[in-house]
């Protein structure tokens, strides 16, 4: 039922009916099926693409790269769950390459950023540098691209 | 002052212009209109076939073609039609590279059709075949298809519309707008019906691509029917390569030569550069097209579900991309309800008729549209029906 979690993908809110019309399912089959994605953790949970800046909201995001002393044993593990605990980093991913650790962090001005970088990031143990890069504008997340330009439809109506 | 009405041609102005072009300037005077209503992909030509392009104009194949096509293309679609509909066609004799299939249709009618000979049509159909017969001097014999035969032409609809006259059967499968398609068993009846006459068949396979379960078969695969059949297909619909303006037809030398002839004087070739880009289509596409289907499909199973639940009937359509519910429940003509449609809730969807007299009490309702746009097409529908006077 790989083709359930596509349609979620791009979609979490349709209804189980519409999904199961789609796929030529029951309604209580596409409901078993994504129990089960949840149970097993396929299915880790539902958000909602959101452009804060067409709202009031003060939102700013930074990409961190990190430098990181792997621990014996641990490798990066001990270090990124406990960077995932923070509640103003919002990815945390480890990376091939040129640094170890890539984050996300959210905070309402540039300042606040900062500061969270530099009093809580940078002086934990096993870090080794920190590099910020502030967001500047966001185009396209998560497959979606957020223009307004890109949802007109170009195609003319010919007598087809 | 001239009076251009004695001037012009009397058979083109006798032409109908097109029934949806009407209804579309109609909705092109309103703000907020979202339309189901156009007839080709809402997808993009996948990427590899507009490299192909962009690469052939960067290397400076900017010339005329040979008046056939690329050779090199011709080879590839015959390989294709082989792959795909176990037919068999001569690349240097049997196939000719057209613009659209449209063009393929303009020059097969052309040149088969004398004046006086009947060109039987089934309807609801796309809407071009019957002016272009009118203009070669062809009488139009409409075959009209009906709903509780999933819109399939019969071998005893067809029999009884032959006479010594007929030349040609129109042959649109999977169709435009009804969505029917013919199976196996349905074209060996109409095989039968036509073994051992004269009438000849323009098929056009244009949605061969888009069938959903059983696989397009084209009726030049049946037993006897190669000999009397032009397949016209093209990479609009399958490829999204609307246009790029490409189609071709295959069938027997004797009349691909006398196509040849209209073509060379009327058009010389097909544009070069959509020619570099749909060898790469049929090279390495077939991956995209599967996926496009795909996505096809899951609209199709949810449109047909939400249409009959909000009250409008409508058979699940096996083939193109179009659903052609009935709209008789709500009493009015299929004109007055997308004018209705139009007004009260700013959707356009097609009016059954534009597709022939047959087409009466159904609209025609595209989904190559996304799922959101579809969603709130339906919402507004269902809102219009509901508000209907009992």
């Amino acid at each position: 039922m790989d083709k359930l979690l596509k349609i979620l993908e791009s979609n979490a809110r349709l209804d189980n009916k519409k999904i199961a019309a789609m796929l030529g399912e029951t309604e209580e089959a596409v409901q078993a099926a994504i129990e089960a994605y949840e149970a097993q953790g396929v299915i880790c949970g539902y958000k909602t693409i959101i452009d804060w800046d067409k709202t009031d909201r003060h939102y700013v995001i930074a990409r961190i790269e990190l430098k990181v002393q792997p621990k014996r044993d641990m490798g990066f593990e001990e270090i990124a769950n406990r960077i995932a605990q923070l509640e103003e980093v919002e990815s945390v991913f480890l990376m091939s390459g040129g640094y170890d650790l890539a984050l996300t962090v959210s905070g309402k001005t540039f300042k606040d950023v900062a500061m969270f970088v530099a009093h809580r990031l940078a002086p934990l143990e096993s870090i080794q540098s920190t590099a910020t890069h502030f967001v500047l504008r966001k185009y396209k997340e998560r497959g979606l691209i957020l223009s307004d330009e890109s949802r007109q439809d170009e195609r003319e109506d010919s007598t087809l | 002052m001239i009076d251009y009405n004695q001037i012009l041609s009397k058979k083109v102005l006798e032409i109908k212009p097109s029934g949806i072009r009407r209804f579309f300037d109609l909705a092109s005077e309103m703000d907020g209109v979202i339309s189901l209503g156009v007839g080709e992909p809402d997808f993009k030509t996948p990427y590899a076939i507009r490299k192909a392009g962009i690469e052939s104009l960067d290397q400076g194949h900017t010339w005329y073609t040979a008046n056939a096509g690329l050779k090199e293309l011709k080879q590839e679609i015959t390989a294709y039609l082989e792959r795909r509909f176990q037919t068999k066609y001569d690349p240097n004799s049997q196939v000719l590279v057209t613009v659209g299939g449209s063009e393929a249709i303009d020059i097969c009618i052309r040149a088969l059709v004398n004046p006086g000979d009947e060109v039987l049509v089934p309807e609801p159909c796309f809407v071009a075949y019957a002016p272009i017969a009118d203009l070669t001097g062809a009488k139009v014999v409409p075959i009209p298809t009906r709903a509780e035969d999933q819109f399939r032409i019969t071998p005893q609809q067809l029999k009884e519309k032959i006479t010594d006259k007929t030349k040609l059967l129109i042959f649109p499968f999977p169709n435009n707008p009804t969505g029917a398609v013919m199976r196996k068993e349905h074209l060996e009846e109409i095989a039968q019906v036509l073994r051992g006459t004269n009438v000849m068949v323009l098929s056009d396979e244009i949605y061969a691509e888009l069938t959903y379960g059983e696989k397009h078969i084209s009726i030049a695969s049946i037993d006897g029917m190669w000999e009397r059949t032009i397949v016209v297909n093209g990479f609009s619909k399958a490829y999204a390569m609307t246009g790029w303006r490409l189609g071709y037809a295959a069938g027997p030398k004797p009349v691909l030569q006398q196509m040849l002839k209209v073509h060379q004087f009327a058009i010389m070739c097909a544009p070069t550069t959509s020619q570099y880009a749909a060898i790469q289509a049929l090279r390495s596409c077939d991956a995209e097209i599967e996926a496009m289907r795909e996505e096809y499909d899951m609209r199709r199973k949810l449109i047909v579900s939400e249409l009959n639940r909000i009250g409008l009937t409508c058979h699940s359509p096996q083939g193109a991309f179009y659903v052609f519910p009935s709209i008789q429940s709500t009493g009015m003509t299929s004109e007055k309800f997308c004018e209705s449609l139009l007004k009260a809730e700013k959707v356009a969807v097609v009016p059954g008729d534009a597709f022939g007299a047959s087409g009466e009490g159904f609209v025609r309702i595209s989904y190559s549209y996304s799922l959101n746009h579809i969603m709130e097409a339906i919402k507004r529908i269902e809102r219009f029906l509901t508000n209907l006077p009992k």
